[in-house]
């Protein structure tokens, strides 16, 4: 069966660092993946391709057997992939209500901006990537009610800058705007990172309901603990490869600790 | 001598300045883009208005509302033909460009409509009067002045309670995280450039009706509309407007003072409020 997200042998690069030599981590549908790894593994590099960020040649990433490597930011998205950046990135212009919404800006089918594009594309023999959106429409569980269901203080503090909320609830609200395109495919890059234990504990609360809603996940976490407690799988990465790949149940401390730190011996 | 009427006068031409300046603003806020042609596309508005009037043989609003749909579309091509690629983090490709584009719009003009001084007829607007109690103010700077106000109430309406004022803000605080939300930042800021042509063909309306134009009166009016950028505050339109008003209030009472002075008491104004609040009256998230 095909996965519904796959790397193949990606590289990445940023200038001429090589951070990424040759990934390979696939995702079923269902699936809940964690990705870890010592600071500087690639976690982010990897996270950043997958969502276009940084471009790739076609066939390193399929999704759903489709090769989309090439693709900008704004067309994997489209296709039901959503970030939950590192550092969370919220808009410091816009209100915690604007920036879920605009989670949602994008509501499926092609605009008239796609259609003015595509027109653009084939006048100048440019690239057309709203052709290659998908047919994912972005409708579904997820809405401003059921963000504000999940996570109550948002809809307290929905007139506040985002900015103005503390480090948990501005995550909140990054995980909230992620969901508001009802993706297939969730992202989440560190969301505990400087966080209290009790603050994490509220927002890990919130992957079940999501997983509920049908979206596979994949997260990338320094917390070995909290990734072995809530994923399916994990890969280990260490110096832009995949040092380890298995179920929390059958890898070892001693096979982590190798992976994570590299072979001691 | 510097009487109420002079003020009145002055903050009625603070509308056209403000005209001037609100489309620069609104493309400097959102990719931090100084367009230096921004004048040469009023001029060029101007003649385009003129042509309208003269082929289609309506009077200059209805042909405002011809050319706008064409200044629209040549925003947009402008900005995504040419403009998108001069982005980066580097300032200078885009100062350049703009720059070159400034001499190769006068000089297109030039050569097609010759170096004479033009003006679009109003009829009897140009010369009516309305009595306000105390001082009598013409209908047309009257006008002006309404339409810079509604065009800056319709802007920020645009910015705070649309979703493509959502996907303005957005693009402009992180194109990066706009991107993973869908949104496309080339098409983002060609939207804008559009909608700030609009506005160019609203001040060009203006600019033609209400005084002589010719081809190079574009660098003229790049300055007042930055002077009235930067006195309110890069990013406020409310602050490019009090911006406008300043530098029209200085221009009429240096003038009443000595008609020779002007154009130096816009710029001496300028240079004093920079020297009091060096970032502008409303900075950045000000002016809401
Ligand atoms: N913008 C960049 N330019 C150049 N090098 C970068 C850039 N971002 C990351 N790197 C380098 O790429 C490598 C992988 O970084 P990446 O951010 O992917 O690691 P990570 O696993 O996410 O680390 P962390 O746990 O600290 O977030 C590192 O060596 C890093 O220094
Ligand atoms: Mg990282």
């Amino acid at each position: 069966m095909t996965a519904l997200l796959e790397t193949r042998g990606l590289t990445a690069f940023y200038g001429d660092f090589q951070a990424l030599f040759g990934v390979d981590i696939t995702l079923a549908r269902g699936e809940t993946v964690a990705i870890i790894g010592a600071n500087g593994a690639g976690k982010t590099t990897l996270m950043r391709a997958i969502t276009g960020v940084l471009r790739s040649a076609r066939d390193q990433i399929l999704h759903a057997g489709t090769g989309i490597g090439h693709l900008p930011a704004d067309t994997i998205m489209k296709r039901g992939i959503a970030m939950v950046p590192e550092g969370r990135r919220l808009f410091p212009s816009l209100t915690v209500e604007e920036n879920l919404l605009i989670g949602a800006q994008h509501k499926g089918g092609r605009d008239l901006g796609d259609r003015i594009d595509s027109l653009f594309a084939r006048l100048t023999g440019g690239p057309d990537p709203a052709a290659m959106a998908g047919d994912h429409d972005g409708s579904g569980h997820w809405s401003l009610e059921t963000v504000y269901d999940l996570f109550p203080i948002l809809r307290e503090r929905r007139r506040s800058p985002g900015t103005a909320l503390s480090g948990g609830q501005q995550q909140m609200v990054a995980i909230g705007r992620a969901l508001m395109s009802n993706p297939d495919i969730l992202l989440c890059d560190e969301i505990s990172l400087g966080l209290a234990p009790v603050v994490i504990r509220d927002i890990y609360a919130a992957l079940p309901r999501i997983r509920e809603t049908g979206a596979s996940v994949i997260i990338v976490e320094q917390d070995i603990g909290q990734a072995l407690a809530v994923a399916d799988r994990v890969y280990c990465m260490m110096e832009g490869r995949v040092t380890l790949e298995g179920r929390p149940d059958t890898i070892s401390r001693d096979d982590i600790h190798a992976a994570y730190f590299g072979a001691a011996a | 001598m510097i009487g109420l009427d002079t003020l009145v006068q002055g903050v009625l031409l603070g509308g056209l300045y403000a005209l001037f300046a609100a489309g620069l603003s609104l493309v400097f806020g959102i990719m931090r883009l100084v367009n230096l042609a921004h004048g040469d596309l009023i001029v060029f508005g101007a003649y385009l208005i003129l042509v309208v009037v003269s082929v289609l043989g309506v009077n200059p609003f209805l042909a405002a509302l011809v050319a706008a749909p064409v200044m629209f579309a040549l925003g947009w091509l402008l900005q995504k033909v040419v403009l998108n690629r001069t982005l980066g983090d580097d300032i200078l490709p885009p100062l350049l460009v703009t720059f070159g584009l400034s001499v190769v719009i006068q000089n297109a003009l030039l050569e097609s409509f010759s170096a004479d001084s033009q003006r679009i007829s109003m009829g009897a607007l140009e010369t009516a009067s309305v009595d306000l109690g105390p001082v009598t103010v013409g209908v047309l700077p009257l006008i002006t002045f309404a339409s810079a106000v509604l065009v800056i109430v319709g802007l920020n309406q645009l910015f705070y309670r649309t979703a493509i004022g959502r996907a303005f803000r957005a693009t402009s605080d992180d194109q990066v995280t706009a991107s993973l939300m869908g949104i496309r930042p080339d098409r983002v800021f060609a939207t804008a450039t559009a909608v700030a042509m609009l506005v160019v063909t609203i001040a060009a309306l203006y600019l033609g009706t209400r005084a002589n134009f010719d081809p190079s009166a574009g660098p003229a009016r790049l300055i007042y509309a930055f002077e009235a950028v930067i006195i309110g505050g890069l990013g406020s339109l409310w602050g490019t407007l009090a911006g406008g008003i300043i530098i029209g209030v200085a221009q009429t009472v240096g003038a009443a003072i000595n008609p020779e002075w002007q154009i130096l008491a816009g710029h001496i104004a300028f240079l004093l409020v920079l020297l009091v609040k060096p970032r502008g009256l409303f900075p950045q998230g000000g002016g809401r």
